[in-house]
C-alpha cells in the first residue's frame, strides 16, 4: 500500500512525536508555562501584599526576603512581576480573542463570498493596517480614557485585520480543493462548508498567528502601560514598572531590569512557541529538517 | 562500453529499502523504457543517475555514465555533468519552469554556465534550440514568460533546456503524463527525433505501457524497487514471460465485461437534458476604456442522457469539458441555455431549490488525494451527501448506510473509523465512489476518475464502475481524455472541441471511424499497446528485409 508521505506524517501521533523533538517548541512551551503559572499563582498568593507600602524598605537591593529587591514605595518586585504577568496575559489573551473572534469569521466570510464584499472588507483592512497600531491604540485610550479594558479593546481592534487576512488567505487556498466541490455537490452552503471544512484546515496557521499576536499584545500592553494608558495603579504592570524605574535607573537599576527581563523572556518564549508550532504543524517545513 | 551502466544498484533512505540490485545498461542512440507502477522506484533510479537524491539516501553499487563513476563523483563534477551531458525532463511542466524568468533566459542559462559563452552567443543557441523544439522565435519570442505558454509549449521549453547542450543521455520522467493525448503524441515525436538526430540515449520513465511500447527499443519493468524483466520491447511485451509483465499488459488493455445491455427501452423524458448551453468567462480588460472581452468555454452545447446510460465526454485539455460538467452538477451557472435534470431546471434555480436535484446526482473527481478533507474520518466523508436527505438519519442509520456504501465499492466497513491518508490511491478512489453512491443517485459525473491511478488499480476501478452501473442502473458521464477508458466503459461518446460538441455516437463507431478532424486527431494520438507493438514488429521486419547481407 503506497501512502503519500505528507499525509502519513500528519497523523496525530506523529505530531506529538514531532513536537517532542522540536527544541524551540519545547523551550517556548516551558517559558510560557512558567509565566502562566506565575500569573495563576498570583491570584491566590504572592510573597508580599503588593498594595501594602513599606517606605522603610524602599529601594532595597536583592536579598533573601526580596529576591528581586523592592521598589521606591517598598513593594516587593517579585510579587509585582507575578501580578503584572497576570495583567499582561489577561490583556493579551482577551485582545487576541477579540482579534481572532471577529477577524477569523470576517476573513472566512470574505473568502467564501469573493467579489465586491471581499474587496470592500480587504480594503477596509488595509485602512486599519495603514495606522501605526500603537499610535492608534494611544488615540483610542486617550479618547475613552486610560485603563486595562480600553487597552484590551484598542489592542484587540488592531488584531482583527491580521486574523482576517490570515484566515482569508488560508481559506482561499482551501476553497478550490475538490473536497469542497464535493461538499457543494452535496448541497452544503457556504456557511456550513466554512465551518466544517475550511476552519479545521486553517486552524494550524491561525494558532501560529495567535501565539505571535499574543507576544505582540504583551508588548503593546507594556507600551501602553509605560505611557500610563494601560492598567492603572495600584494594579502593577510591567510597562508601568519600567516607567517608574526610569527616573531611578542610576540608583536602583534592578527596578528596570526585572520587568524588562520579564517582558523579553515572555515575548521570546511565545515567539519560540509560535515558531516551533509552525514547524510541528507544517509538514513542508518539517521535512526539510 | 555502454553509455550508461548500472550494476547492483541499491538505495535506501533511512531504514527503508527503495531499490534492490538494479542492473541496467543503455547504449548511445538507444531508447530504454523504464516501466512500473507508483512506488516501484523508477523515479528514484533517475534521481540516482542525476545524484539529486533526498538527504539521508544511501546508494550502493556501481553507476557508470560515459566512463564516470557517478556514485563516487564529487558534487562539482556532477554539476558539470547535469544539464550538459546529462539532461532531465520532468513530469509537471507547470512547476519545472521558473515563472519569473523568460523562456530565452532559462534556456540560455545552462548554455552560459556550462560553455562560458557570452550572453549573445548563448541567446543565439537558445533561439536555435527553441526553434528546434517547435517554438520558432517569430511566433514565440525569447522574452515570453512561462505563464504565457500552454502546457505542451512549456514542456517543449523544458525539453529545450535539457537538450540545449546535446546531452549524451536524456532522462525523461513521465514527460507526457500531465498532457492530453494529442500533445503527448507531439512531445513523444519530438523526443524521438532528438534521439535520432543527436544519437542521444533516452531513458524514458513511464507508467504507460502503450507509450513505452511506441517509443522504446528496450524495456525494463520494475516493481517494488527491483527489476522484474528486461529485454527488447516487442519481444518482452508479446511473450510476457514474467507474470508481472503479463499482469501489467492485461491491466493496460483491460475492458470490463458489460453485464448489462444498453437499455433498449427509452423512457419518455431523458434524465438529463442540456439545451444550447453557453458559458462565457470574462477576460481581463486590456485597457481602461475598452469593454472586457469574453472567452467562450462552452459554446451552444446540447445533448440528452437517458437513465442508466453511460456516456463519455472526451476532448483535449482546455476544450471545456470540465466547465460543462460543473454546470451539469449545478456548481456553476451557464451564461445562457437550459439544463434540465430529472425534471428540475438547474440553470435558473436558487441554491435552496437544488436540493432535490442534488440528491440524484453525485461526482467523482480525478485526484484521490485532493478530494477528501484530510481531517475527517471516512465515515464522515462518505456520509457527506446525507446532508441532502429530507430526514436526518440517526447515528446508527448513518453508520449502516456508510457501511453499505463501503461494501458496495469493495471496502470493509471497518474502514469507516480511519482517515483518508491511511488508504492507497485506489482505495481512496473507492471511498470517493462510496461517497457518490450513498444517496443512491441516478447520475454520477466522473471527472477523469482513473487517470491518476496505476494501471492495475485503474482496471479494478473500471470494473467497479461497470458493476455499479449494472447493479444500480446508474447513468454515468465520464469526462476523460483517455480513449481506452471511454471505450472500456461507455455506450456512447461525445467528442468536444473548443467548447463545442463536434461528434456524437456509439463509442465503438466513433472511435473506429471518426468523422471530424478533432475526433480523428484524438483517435490517432491515443497510445494503444496492440497497435504500437504491431507497428514495431512491421518496422523491425522492414529493417531486417533491407539488410540481409550484413547479417
Amino acid at each position: 500500500m503506497s501512502i503519500d508521505p505528507v499525509f502519513e506524517a500528519s497523523g496525530e501521533r506523529h505530531i506529538l512525536r514531532q513536537a517532542m523533538g522540536n527544541r524551540s517548541f519545547l523551550i517556548g512551551l516551558a517559558i510560557t508555562t512558567v509565566i502562566a503559572l506565575m500569573a495563576l499563582v498570583s491570584l491566590f498568593w504572592t510573597p508580599y501584599d503588593i498594595t501594602r507600602l513599606e517606605v522603610a524598605q524602599r529601594l532595597k537591593g536583592l536579598s533573601l526576603e526580596h529576591p528581586f529587591g523592592t521598589d521606591h514605595l517598598g513593594r516587593d518586585i517579585f510579587s509585582m512581576i507575578m501580578v503584572g504577568a497576570r495583567n499582561s496575559i489577561a490583556v493579551a489573551f482577551v485582545a487576541v480573542g477579540i482579534g481572532a473572534g471577529i477577524g477569523v469569521p470576517l476573513g472566512a466570510w470574505a473568502a467564501a463570498q469573493r467579489g465586491w464584499a471581499d474587496e470592500a472588507l480587504m480594503r477596509l483592512n488595509d485602512l486599519v493596517f495603514a495606522f501605526p497600531a500603537l499610535l492608534s491604540a494611544i488615540m483610542i485610550t486617550a479618547i475613552f480614557g486610560p485603563g486595562a479594558v480600553n487597552a484590551i479593546i484598542a489592542i484587540g481592534i488592531f488584531n482583527i485585520p491580521v486574523f482576517a487576512r490570515v484566515a482569508r488567505a488560508g481559506a482561499l487556498a482551501i476553497w478550490p480543493r475538490e473536497y469542497i466541490l464535493a461538499a457543494r455537490a452535496s448541497g452544503k452552503g457556504k456557511f456550513l462548508i466554512s465551518a466544517e471544512h475550511i476552519l479545521p484546515n486553517i486552524a494550524s496557521i491561525l494558532l501560529v498567528q495567535g501565539t505571535i499576536q499574543f507576544a505582540l499584545g504583551i508588548l503593546a500592553e507594556a507600551g501602553l502601560s509605560y505611557l500610563g494608558l494601560g492598567a492603572q495603579p495600584p494594579m502593577p504592570s510591567w510597562g508601568r514598572m519600567l516607567f517608574d524605574a526610569q527616573t531611578r535607573l542610576v540608583v536602583a537599576p534592578h527596578l528596570a531590569l526585572f520587568p524588562g527581563l520579564a517582558i523579553v523572556i515572555t515575548v521570546l518564549g511565545l515567539n519560540l512557541l509560535g515558531d516551533g508550532l509552525r514547524d510541528v504543524l507544517d509538514p513542508r517545513v518539517r521535512r526539510e529538517r | 562500453m555502454s553509455l550508461l551502466e548500472i550494476e547492483n544498484l541499491s538505495l535506501s533512505i533511512g531504514s527503508t529499502e527503495i531499490l534492490k540490485d538494479i542492473d541496467l545498461h543503455l547504449e548511445q542512440g538507444e531508447v530504454l523504457g523504464l516501466v512500473g507502477e507508483s512506488g516501484s522506484g523508477k523515479s528514484m533510479t533517475a534521481l540516482t543517475l542525476m545524484q539529486l537524491l533526498p538527504p539521508r539516501a544511501k546508494a550502493a553499487g556501481r553507476v557508470t555514465f560515459d566512463g564516470i563513476d557517478i556514485l563516487n563523483a564529487p558534487e562539482e563534477a556532477m554539476c558539470r555533468l547535469r544539464g550538459d551531458d546529462l539532461g532531465m525532463v520532468f513530469q509537471e511542466p507547470m512547476t519545472a519552469l521558473n515563472p519569473v524568468k523568460t523562456i530565452g533566459e532559462q534556456v540560455a542559462e545552462g548554455i552560459r554556465w556550462h560553455t562560458g559563452a557570452n550572453r549573445a552567443d548563448a541567446e543565439n543557441r537558445a533561439r536555435r534550440m527553441l526553434a528546434r523544439v517547435g517554438l520558432p522565435e517569430a511566433k514565440f519570442p525569447l522574452a515570453r514568460y512561462p505563464h504565457e505558454l500552454s502546457g505542451g509549449q512549456r514542456q517543449r521549453v523544458v525539453i529545450a533546456i535539457a537538450c540545449a547542450l546535446n546531452p549524451k543521455l536524456l532522462i525523461a520522467d513521465e514527460p507526457t503524463t500531465a498532457l492530453d493525448v494529442v500533445l503527448q503524441a507531439q512531445i513523444l515525436d519530438l523526443l524521438r527525433d532528438l534521439v535520432e538526430e543527436n544519437r542521444m540515449g533516452l531513458l524514458l520513465i513511464s507508467h504507460d505501457l502503450a507509450v513505452v511500447a511506441q517509443m522504446a527499443d528496450r524495456i525494463t519493468i520494475m516493481r517494488d524497487g527491483a527489476v522484474m524483466e528486461t529485454g527488447e520491447t516487442s519481444q518482452t511485451l508479446l511473450q510476457q514471460k514474467h507474470p508481472y509483465t503479463r499482469q501489467l499488459a492485461e491491466a493496460s488493455t483491460h475492458v470490463p465485461t458489460k453485464a448489462r445491455q444498453p437499455d433498449a427501452q427509452q423512457s419518455a423524458s431523458p434524465l438529463l437534458q442540456v439545451d444550447n448551453v453557453v458559458r462565457d468567462y470574462k477576460l481581463r480588460r486590456k485597457s481602461l476604456f475598452t469593454p472586457a472581452g469574453a472567452f467562450r468555454a462552452v459554446d451552444r452545447v446540447s445533448f440528452t442522457l437517458n437513465a442508466g446510460e453511460t456516456t463519455a465526454l472526451v476532448g483535449r485539455s482546455g476544450c471545456g469539458k470540465s466547465t460543462l460538467a460543473r454546470m451539469i452538477l449545478a456548481l456553476d451557472r451557464p451564461t445562457s441555455g437550459a439544463i434540465t435534470f430529472n425534471g428540475h431546471r438547474l440553470d435558473s434555480a436558487a441554491d435552496s431549490e437544488l436540493r432535490a436535484a442534488r440528491r440524484d446526482m453525485q461526482v467523482v473527481f480525478q485526484d484521490p488525494y485532493g478530494s477528501f478533507n484530510p481531517r475527517h474520518t471516512v465515515e464522515r466523508l462518505v456520509a457527506e451527501p446525507l446532508h441532502l436527505a429530507d430526514k436526518k438519519p440517526s447515528r446508527e442509520e448513518r453508520r449502516s448506510l456508510v457501511a453499505d456504501a463501503l461494501t458496495n465499492v469493495g471496502l470493509s466497513s471497518s474502514a469507516m473509523d480511519r482517515y483518508p491518508h491511511e488508504f492507497s490511491g485506489g482505495q481512496r478512489q473507492r471511498i470517493s465512489i462510496a461517497r457518490a453512491i450513498i444517496m443512491r443517485p441516478k447520475l454520477i459525473v466522473a471527472d477523469e476518475p482513473v487517470s491518476a491511478l496505476d494501471v492495475s488499480i485503474r482496471a479494478q476501478i473500471l470494473d467497479l464502475f461497470a458493476e455499479l452501473n449494472a447493479s444500480m442502473g446508474l447513468a454515468c458521464l465520464f469526462i476523460t481524455h483517455d480513449l481506452t477508458v471511454a471505450r472500456a466503459l461507455t455506450d456512447t461518446v461525445m467528442v468536444m472541441h473548443e467548447g463545442k460538441i463536434v461528434e456524437r455516437g456509439a463509442t465503438g463507431t466513433v472511435f473506429d471511424n471518426p468523422q471530424t478532424a478533432p475526433a480523428k486527431a484524438l483517435v490517432e494520438a491515443a497510445p494503444d499497446l496492440e497497435h504500437a507493438l504491431e507497428r514495431r514488429r512491421q518496422r523491425t521486419a522492414a529493417v531486417r528485409a533491407t539488410l540481409p547481407s550484413q547479417i
